[in-house]
């Protein structure tokens, strides 16, 4: 088991140094000189200058990469202009409220999602079936964004069950409590869409599993209708619908953004917009660089999880 | 192209999305020529107007613009980007995933490589980093989101791709000296495009809510140019006193979207059938009864008694009698054979005792299943829930396919112990032992801990004849348990069973096509043919002296060791289709002895003495005693 988690670790190597490379890649797109870019109608030579030295523009490609990589790997990410404040702490700041945000979020969908699935396939054409997939239909349709000002208009303006938005309330002690009810509405909107991917897929994979012959066995063992659906079929489903729940965390993760501008969240998401707008690249850069390598850590978990469960897997 | 719209059509869902779709499709495309107030004049002592108010039907917005103007040309402007990002996604995604699934090797794997690593990505992350390099603005929105969905087209086509390159027209037009790229634009890509199209109806929904959400963020369409999107993001600070101008736009993309999603499900349904399965019905826990009531009892040494069973399969207008008027007994502790070919009905005999055959599309449509005092056929799926795996029990073909593969052994064995009451942790483990012993599996601590797929084929047959054991039934239904396994294995799985039979008192229903296993344990034996018992009688005298030809030429088939040279022969032909099956004699187009009387009426079961029936109207001479 502990070869196998190292053995994923390592294959995450080439991955991270990928993703470095891309983003890098990304950045220097930048049309024109980025110094200009970035500095826009304020550019005067001096500080065209000096910024080109702070990015380390006036040296080669290549050099400037691993430049950029080493700085990183020291946990320098550089400094924000727009903050003026290290790139690595303000967005260690932000990502918890990330992290709570999504995980959330990713919990509810991930559980919503395949009972809603089960059921669903388990009462096929059933009038349970028909609301489930036109409730699935709806969610996988609907602007996360659109949705979350719904509720706020519903929940917290017409019926004042929680606060308008935020992460915690302005006066008052920042208890668990309070973060639940600042948490409740964003969690629930970011989670809809996935829910619904994950819901329609876990119906099929429930489906495909129901037709098979180990489900004949466990009838003809006089097992009961709900273990079979949920124990026996359940489990097999599993094994299709965990590499789906690794694709949707990264939806989640990322889909974030949206809900933060919307509750006014104060994560890394909310972080990113406002960088892109006053063309703070480092941030930006630093942001995606470490949102994405967060991801590539959680589908190692994914993997684990699924190697745990299916033993059919070579670890 | 017709059948194509005649499948469509039939899905209801997806024929209303397409006819919203195209709605909406029409307004966007017309929006020009419609008399609507422009979308960018300012009138601010006119803003925040309510809908139906005069001037604006879906009233104004912050800056007094008219809503329903600023509503259509947005959709016409979101559509337009959508479709965009979509048709430049799908072009290079192919373009990448053909090459490299036409090329393979190092060129694949490279390519590969690279979009393995886009997916490495969260999704929403790149389509900002890539914004946030080239800078806000529409146009930078739809490069970003159309490169975001590349890998996906890539990594989807460059599957099929590899699929088709091996196959024979592809050699073919290799041989015949074409160019790749001749190759690949009339060979290769007419195969893949109903799959580009697929990918592509089920992703544009995306790609219109991914730039709508770009333009939200305010990173999309810039001032006074409205996409929904930033329709939506300008509406937010006035959310909470004039909701409206934000609902107009968001509902606007909930129906596009939606609409969307249902043809794209449509379009998949019709052009990829394997993925439509999931449409399919499952079985339910139970077959479906539908049938009179029947009154028949038992006699004393008759353990189950089959009466004229009725199984049928129901698919779309077609029906497939699998079953038609079959009767059989089993004695207490007796052993009945029931031989035929695939599709004699002989496994669906044997599925429909328990109900177990799959409902959808499977109905029993006539008899009585005596078991205990009562017939099975009439009892609700929960009672029959106690007889199944306790008084009868099955033992299944491939018991690969048959245990869970994700449980071990011993867990799939507790359960089956513990499916009437409740038994401790202890008492089960040991029963578990007990129970692999009992069908001789040599080191049973070690094998209960296993999974199915650690094991020997004949290991996993007598895992699942252990499982049938668990509750001591009084009698076990075994469909095929020898087929899927070697000669020395089935030799000595039938010994088991022999043996079995002997210590515990079962009585064993054993199904097969192989009439020397029949001769080695069976007292008795039926011999199916097209949903038909042809013949029946004692092992020993069917053996001797068969009375239906059909059964003559089934022995005839078997090879017999010592008997020197022989021609084993083959039954010329094909059974009947069971959805269509002759008024006479189902074996009549077969039989060497036919005669013009075989092929007109319906041929009745007769008694033939001692035990023994068969349904020929020219049976072979019997031997006496």
């Amino acid at each position: 088991m502990i070869g196998y988690i190292l053995k994923r670790l390592v294959s995450a190597i080439p991955v991270l140094i990928g993703i470095s490379i891309i983003v890098f890649i990304i950045m220097a797109l930048i049309p024109g000189d980025p110094a200009t870019a970035i500095l826009g109608s304020f550019a005067t030579p001096e500080n065209v200058e000096k910024l080109n030295r702070d990015l380390g523009l006036d040296k080669p490609m290549i050099q400037r990469y691993f430049i950029w990589l080493g700085n990183m790997l020291q946990g320098d990410f550089g400094r924000s202009f727009s903050l003026n404040k290290d790139v690595l702490d303000e967005i260690l700041e932000r990502f918890g409220a990330t992290l709570i945000l999504a995980g959330v979020s990713f919990v509810l969908c991930s559980v919503l999602g395949v009972v809603a699935g089960a059921l669903s396939a388990s009462r096929q054409f059933a009038i349970t079936d028909k609301l489930i997939t036109l409730s699935v239909l709806i969610g996988i349709s609907i602007p996360s964004f659109f949705l979350g000002m719904m509720m706020i208009l519903f929940f917290s303006v017409q019926l004042r069950w929680f606060p308008v938005s935020g992460m915690w309330p302005i006066y008052g002690t920042r208890d668990i409590a309070a973060l639940l009810s600042h948490l409740f509405l964003p969690a629930v909107a970011l989670s809809v869409v996935a829910t619904g991917v994950i819901a329609r897929l876990s119906r099929s994979a429930m489906l495909e599993v129901l037709r098979q012959d180990f489900i004949r066995t466990a009838r003809a063992k006089g097992l009961s209708e709900t273990r079979v659906i949920w124990r026996h079929a359940l489990k097999a489903a599993m094994v299709s619908v965990i590499p789906v729940l690794g694709v949707q965390a990264g939806f989640v993760l990322s889909g974030a953004v949206y809900i933060e501008m919307v509750f006014q969240w104060p994560g890394v998401g909310r972080m990113l917009v406002e960088a892109i707008l006053k063309r703070d690249i480092l941030l930006v850069q630093g942001g995606v660089v470490f949102v994405a390598a967060c991801y590539v850590m959680f589908n190692i978990i994914v993997d684990i999880i699924q190697s745990l469960l299916d033993p059919r897997i070579k670890i | 192209m017709t059948r194509f719209i005649a499948l469509f059509a039939r899905s209801q869902l997806a024929f209303f999305g397409l006819i919203v779709l195209s709605f909406i499709l029409l307004l966007a495309i017309f929006t020009p020529f419609l008399p609507l107030n422009d979308p960018n004049v300012i009138d601010t002592s006119n803003r925040f107007k309510l809908p139906f108010s005069e001037g604006a039907i879906l009233g104004t917005d912050h800056l007094g613009r008219d809503l329903l103007s600023r509503l259509l040309w947005g959709t016409r402007l979101s559509i337009a980007v959508g479709l965009c990002a979509a048709i430049i996604a799908a072009f290079i995604g192919s373009a990448i995933g053909i090459t490299a699934g036409y090329y393979g090797g190092h060129a694949d794997n490279f390519i590969m490589r690279g979009v393995d690593m886009l997916m490495a990505f969260p999704y929403i992350l790149l389509a900002l980093a890539i914004v946030a390099a080239l800078g806000p603005g529409l146009m930078n929105a739809l490069i970003a989101v159309a490169i975001v969905n590349i890998p996906f087209f890539a990594r989807n086509i460059r599957g099929v791709t590899i699929g088709i390159v091996h196959r024979e027209f592809v050699d073919a037009a290799r041989l015949s000296g074409m160019s790749n790229t001749k190759i690949i634009i009339t060979e290769i890509l007419p195969n893949v495009f109903p799959v580009i199209v697929i990918a592509m109806s089920t992703t544009v929904g995306w790609m219109i809510l991914e730039t709508a959400g770009l333009s939200f963020l305010g990173l999309g369409s810039q001032p006074p140019q409205a996409d929904l999107g930033s329709m939506l993001g300008e509406a937010r600070a006035a959310i909470i006193t004039s909701p409206h101008t934000s609902v107009v736009p968001g509902i606007m993309i909930l129906i596009i979207v939606m609409a969307i999603n249902l043809v794209g499900d449509g379009v998949r349904d019709v052009l990829d059938p394997r993925l439509k399965s999931g449409a399919l019905s499952t079985p339910r826990s139970t077959t479906e009864v539908s049938k009179n009531k029947s009154n028949t009892g038992l006699k004393n040494q008759i353990l189950l008694s089959i009466n004229a069973l009725k199984t049928e399969f129901r698919i779309g207008d077609r029906i497939l009698k699998a079953v038609d008027d079959v009767s059989l007994t089993v004695d207490k502790g007796q052993c009945l054979g029931i031989i035929g070919e695939s599709g004699s009905g002989k496994s669906v005999t044997a599925l429909s005792v328990m109900r177990l055959v799959s409902s959808p599309p499977g109905v029993i449509t006539n008899g009585s299943i005596d078991f205990n005092g009562g017939d099975l056929l009439e009892l609700s799926s929960e009672d029959l829930r106690a007889f199944r795996g306790k008084k009868i029990s099955y033992v299944f073909q491939d018991p690969l396919s048959t245990l869970h593969p994700l449980y071990t052994v011993g867990q799939q064995l507790s359960e089956a112990i513990q499916s009437n009451s409740y038994v401790g942790k202890s008492e089960k483990n040991k029963k578990a032992l007990e129970l692999l012993k009992a069908v001789r599996i040599s080191n049973p601590e070690k094998r209960l801990n296993s999974y199915p797929h650690e094991l020997s084929g004949g290991m996993r047959q007598r895992i699942g004849i252990a499982m049938a054991l668990a509750n001591d039934p009084d009698i076990i239904i075994a469909d095929e348990p020898t087929t899927a396994l070697d000669v020395t294995v089935q030799a000595q799985i039938l010994k088991l069973f022999q043996d079995l039979r002997r210590e515990k008192g079962l009585a064993l229903v054993f199904i097969t096509h192989d009439f020397g296993v029949i001769s080695q344990i069976c007292d008795k034996v039926a011999v199916m043919y097209a949903g038909k018992v042809v013949e029946i009688g004692p092992t020993a005298k069917i053996l001797d002296s068969p009375a239906h030809p059909y059964t003559a030429r089934l022995k005839s088939c078997v090879p017999e060791l010592g008997q020197g040279k022989r021609n084993l022969l083959a039954i010329p032909g094909f059974p009947p289709m069971i959805d269509n099956m002759p008024s006479g004699c189902a074996f009549a187009s077969r039989c060497q002895k036919v005669k013009q009387n075989c092929y007109l009426t319906a041929v009745d079961f007769t008694n033939i003495g001692q035990e023994r029936g068969v349904r020929c109207l020219f049976p072979e001479e019997i031997k006496a005693g």
